[in-house]
């Protein structure tokens, strides 16, 4: 079979694998669900590996092969197929999202075994992974939205896993108007490049772009921002971050399956996707880099004061997130992509351990309630220990040497490139502060309650309350179910730990600066055509990024030492005498706040208004003049329904009289 | 012989088929009444039909006479309906439809 079969298999059976969860859901008993859902992925991954075996197979520049299915549309000047596209690049993606969505699959087998909407999840966690391979597979802009509102709906749906807690139904609706502010840009991209060029195919747009626009012509540069906007809702970037947060409100392993494989990557596919229009709007590709600098920065400092153990993590990613946009938008694209691999790995490793410390704890989230879970959880603890080296980019770790290639090509393309350079060293310090503050809060120093009752064997059994705002739960709807599961004692959530703390440790391997190159020679070709993705780093920057990077990442960790170690109760009275700087980080940079009075207040006021003047004078009046009007006509035409047959037939009569007087006088 | 006299006849044998439709409170004289007013149309089609030396008022009138026969099967089959549910004989008494 070719490599385009494969293709299509990867996407079809976590479509199956969710359609038969959700038809069959009444007679699938115990973990069955789950491990069929874990089947299809698992499935999907191993078609993957055929397609990239397949691809590999082809010289480098017939690797871009196109299949589709049928025409969706095909008329005039529009053509649009249900068509995938099979390079270097889908083919990486459908690895990373398939593979590590697999093992969180398996680590939901037995993490969500007590939640009474078990076999519902499955089918939604399927839908979400389905949307996502149809998202990275798509050949041109009609499939590639279409899977883009797939994910949109399936993140929408998980977020909300737990309908009868009222925050998390809200963060969900939160997440998808987001995400459909980000849908409007990328339709109205779609439009101006179907109308520009004449195709909608990515082959068909990216050959003709450079033959019709000017490099930085106004257009482009819009055409650039409205796909921006996409790629900045999906991938959680500044101004449209905030749903991200929120959705810690769904079960822990969604929130890694948003965070490490599905859905806040799209964005930085996107941008490596649509790299040739990038190239052709240098403006565009600043800003993006530059909101993409703002970003980690941002979210690295407000996960230095967030208390919440979920909330720290997202705020990690959106960080993260922030180094892979300016990657792919200052065309270190390989790296950019590197990141993202050695990412998923880590942070869907991150919350995995997060959501067996949550779970030994009952529910509770807050850090200040965890303490000393180092003997209680052992495994968990060093399986946390692997992901938090790897995200602070402790040297040999993956983030290290992904995090530091971004950083070393932003110097090479020297200028005001360095500013990057600086930022990513400043947020890599503040990584390694936040990351290790989680590890010396959670896991070290004196064990509390739980902890106790766990080294002795028990498992606590408290009551449920919402961690947000302190309302009882419903735990009847599952959450976290009667009973708890730790990786400690639960094999399939074990495994997969094990296996992502390997690759967190060794995945940076395959991309040593200066002795290895998997990922960039396998990317290669589907970015020949640009020429920034020809620039190598010189030996000396990548040593440079490397020093840097090690000397920011040991920083950090020191000084979270420092804080939460060596002098615990020295944040508390930094963060009094600094309140002001506190309350800006504790608030998020006052985003929630501000959108509230710019938008959220405006349309509320604008209801109201609507509802008391406009329904009320117009709408009423129009409706209860038509009444009227109506009323009074017929008690004029009542009186001559008589019911008395004589007057019927005199009423005719007469009227065909007068007809027949008026033909006769006019025919004279 | 002169045109106008049969035309004369026939419209006033039509009025008093009218006049009795308009009068009369009892279904059975409106029914013939209204037969009446059909054979007044029917001598005039006739009569027409002898002055232009055509046959196709003869043909009119014929069927004028078939649509009259279906008329009557249909009125005297109501009036048979309302004497066995012994309704009283008075179209004014009939005024239910009314608006």
């Amino acid at each position: 079979m070719s490599a385009t079969t494969y293709a299509w298999l990867v996407i079809a059976f976590p479509l199956a694998g969710s359609i038969v969860i959700a038809l069959g859901w009444r007679s699938l008993p115990g973990r069955t669900a789950g491990w069929i859902g874990s089947a299809a992925i698992g499935l999907a991954f191993l078609n993957a590996i055929a397609a990239l075996v397949q691809l590999q197979d082809k010289p480098a520049g017939a690797r871009h092969l196109q299949s589709s299915l049928w025409d969706y549309v095909s008329t005039v000047g529009i053509n649009a197929k249900l068509g995938i596209l099979v390079d270097p690049l889908s083919v990486f993606m459908i690895l990373v999202v398939s593979g590590v969505s697999f093992l969180i699959h398996v680590y939901s087998v037995a993490y969500m075994d007590s939640d009474r909407g078990y076999r519902r999840y499955f089918s939604y966690l399927n839908f979400f992974v389905f949307s996502m391979l149809l998202l990275v597979l798509a050949g041109n802009f009609v499939l590639l939205i279409v899977g883009w509102a797939f994910v949109g709906f399936a993140s929408y749906a998980l977020i909300s896993f737990w309908y009868r807690r009222r925050t998390a139904t809200y963060a969900g609706i939160k997440a998808f108007v987001i995400n459909v502010v980000g849908d409007v840009g990328l339709v109205l991209a779609a439009i101006l490049l179907q109308r520009e060029t004449g195709s909608l195919e990515f082959a068909g747009v990216f050959s003709r772009a450079p033959h019709v626009f000017d490099r930085n012509e106004w257009l482009i540069v819009a055409i650039c921002l409205l796909i921006l906007v996409g790629a900045f809702a999906k991938s959680a970037q500044i101004p449209l971050h905030t749903w991200l947060p929120d959705a810690m409100e769904g079960p822990t392993p969604v929130s890694a399956l948003i965070h490490a494989a599905t859905m806040v990557t799209a964005g930085v596919y996107l941008i490596a996707r649509a790299h040739p229009l990038f190239e052709l709007a240098p403006t565009a590709a600043d800003i993006s880099a530059a909101i993409g600098a703002l970003t980690l920065l941002f979210a690295a400092s407000v996960a230095l004061v967030v208390t919440d153990l979920k909330r720290i993590i997202a705020y990690s990613t959106i960080s993260q997130i922030g180094y892979m946009i300016m990657g792919v938008s200052i065309a270190a694209y390989s790296a950019g992509l590197f990141h993202l691999m050695t990412h998923a790995f880590f942070k869907a490793l991150m919350f995995m351990t997060a959501g067996s410390v949550i779970a030994a704890m009952a529910g509770e989230q807050n850090i200040d309630r965890i303490s000393g879970m180092r003997r209680a959880l052992p495994f968990t603890f060093r399986a946390f220990l692997f992901a938090a080296l790897a995200l602070a980019a402790f040297p040999g770790f993956a983030g290290y040497f992904s995090k530091d290639e971004i950083l070393g090509f932003a110097a090479e393309r020297g200028g005001g490139y360095w500013i990057f350079f600086a930022v990513g060293t400043a947020g890599a310090v503040m990584t390694g502060v936040y990351a290790f503050r989680m590890i010396f809060r959670c896991f070290a120093g004196a064990p509390n309650d739980e902890a106790l009752e766990l080294e002795r064997g028990e498992l606590p059994h408290g009551e449920h309350f919402n961690p947000m705002t302190g309302e009882k739960e419903d735990t009847d709807v599952g959450f976290p179910g009667p009973e708890h599961h730790i990786a400690e004692r639960e094999r399939p959530m074990a495994v997969p730990m094990l296996l992502l703390a390997l690759l967190s440790l060794g995945g940076g391997l395959v991309q040593i600066p200066g002795a290895t190159h998997v990922v960039e020679h396998f990317l290669d070709p589907s970015f020949t055509d640009s020429p920034l993705a020809q620039i190598s780093t010189s030996s000396g920057i990548e040593a440079l990024a490397l020093i840097a990077g090690a000397a920011a990442s040991l920083t950090g960790i020191g000084i979270a030492y420092l804080f939460w170690v060596r002098n615990p109760g020295s944040s508390l009275r930094l963060a009094a005498r600094l309140r002001g700087l506190h309350a800006f980080l504790a608030h998020k940079w006052y985003f929630d706040e501000l959108y509230d009075v710019v938008f959220v207040r405006p349309a509320r006021t604008l209801g109201q208004v609507a509802s008391n003047v406009f329904e009320r004078s117009v709408v009423q009046g129009l409706v209860g003049g038509t009444a009227f009007a109506v009323r009074v006509g017929n008690s004029i035409v009542r009186v001559v329904q008589s019911g008395i047959l004589r007057y019927y037939a005199l009423l005719l009569l007469t009227g065909v009289s007068a007809l027949a007087l008026y033909f006769l006088a006019v025919s004279r | 012989m002169d045109i106008v006299w049969y035309l004369v006849l026939s419209a006033l044998i039509f009025c008093i088929g009218a006049l009795g439709v308009l009068t009369r409170r009892s279904p059975l004289v409106i029914l013939i009444s209204l037969e009446l007013m059909l054979n007044g149309g029917n001598l005039a089609l006739a009569a027409f039909a002898r002055m232009t030396g055509t046959s196709d008022g003869q043909v009119f009138a014929l069927i004028v006479m078939i649509v009259a026969a279906a008329e009557v099967v249909v009125g005297l089959g109501l009036i048979v309906a309302m004497y066995r549910s012994r309704l009283p004989m008075d179209v004014d008494e009939m005024s239910e439809l009314k608006g």
